[in-house]
């Protein structure tokens, strides 16, 4: 226990590490309460689309309505903006994609669950490496080897003594940065707004216990923060699929 | 205050140096991004407001430039996690 203000807060580990209960010695196969979120999330997902696709109607009501606006949102919103039209064939891998995230960030605030299954590194970096091993994959396919390694290293108009330094920058980052900072990107703000959502629950908890009235004011807050957070579940679901579309988009056309 | 450096035990001494290195980081890692996010949604709101047509296409853009600056922060921040005394 760590003592901030005379307040008993948890160290981060108790925090974002279940107990296995299930192939409880397995080292890789193990089963916790994340890896339980995430079939649900798989179930949530697939049922959604499942039911919403079950009776095609023409003026959608219900779920459907919410399908057909969610595939409007990613055809419009994502894909179109930086794929171009030709992009669209891309559509069901970008919905599912934004979707299991989406699904995945939310359980940080569903009662009983609030635990994000993305505040653990295994499955964005999964993704992440899902995403590097497309756009090299599709890179190469659409360009050839060495033409994909050249636009992707070396971009055009720099100075040719330049290159000395830009092309082993291009380089770490094109293929190191670019799939590691995407899947630390979901990581770190999901983990950051899990531990501020038990923050300020530790502070109403212990405040309502010696003062009642002193919970007021982080009670709300923490209301107000539930719904932020919210926000950056949709927003980092969001902004994971349009970066994979960016990148895809960017390796099968390179900047001429 | 050498004396009481002396007299303290490293352990705890270690600990609290932990910590201090640990805000240092994040608060270090936190003020470019900060700077940086400003410009680029401050200069998206110009861009709105001059041109309200080409809202759709700013904002998209505006996201992806705060992705690509908000990830130096959080460098900082799982690197703060990650130093241990």
């Amino acid at each position: 226990m760590h003592h901030v203000l005379a307040l008993d807060f948890p160290p981060v580990a108790h925090l974002i590490r279940w107990p296995n209960f299930w192939l409880k010695d397995s080292k890789y196969f193990a089963v916790n309460k994340v890896v339980l979120e995430m079939w649900l999330a798989v179930i949530v997902v697939g049922a959604f689309y499942f039911i919403a696709a079950r009776r095609k109607a023409l003026v959608p009501t219900g779920v459907q309505n919410i399908a057909e606006m969610a595939v409007d949102f990613v055809q419009n919103g994502i894909i179109l903006q930086t794929m171009g039209p030709e992009g669209l064939a891309w559509t069901p891998f970008m919905l599912m994609l934004f979707s299991f995230i989406f699904v995945l960030n939310v359980f940080e605030i569903i009662p009983f669950l609030q635990m994000p299954v993305t505040a653990r590194m295994a499955l964005p970096m999964f993704m992440a490496l899902l995403v590097w091993v497309l756009y090299n994959a599709f890179g190469i396919a659409k360009q050839g080897p060495w033409h994909y390694l050249k636009s992707s290293v070396a971009p055009p108009g720099v100075p040719k003594a330049m290159y000395l330094l830009v092309v082993p920058i291009e380089f770490i980052t094109h293929f190191f940065v670019k799939p590691f900072a995407l899947a630390l990107r979901v990581f770190a703000n999901l983990l950051a707004g899990h531990l501020i959502l038990i923050t300020f629950a530790v502070l109403s908890t212990a405040l309502f216990t010696s003062t009642k009235v002193g919970a007021v004011l982080p009670g709300a807050l923490l209301i107000a923060l539930t719904g932020f957070e919210l926000l950056v579940s949709f927003l980092q679901a969001y902004i994971f699929t349009i970066l994979t579309a960016v990148f895809i988009g960017g390796a099968m056309h390179p900047e001429h | 205050m050498l004396h009481l450096l002396a007299t303290q035990d490293s352990g705890e001494l270690l600990k609290g140096l932990t910590a201090v290195g640990r805000g240092i980081v994040y608060g270090g890692a936190a003020i470019g991004p900060g700077i940086g996010i400003g410009l680029v949604v401050g200069n998206a709101i110009t861009a709105m407001a001059r041109q309200p047509e080409s809202a759709g296409t700013v904002r998209t853009t505006m996201f992806l430039g705060i992705a690509f600056t908000e990830a130096l922060a959080l460098f900082g921040f799982v690197l703060a996690f990650i130093i241990s005394g």
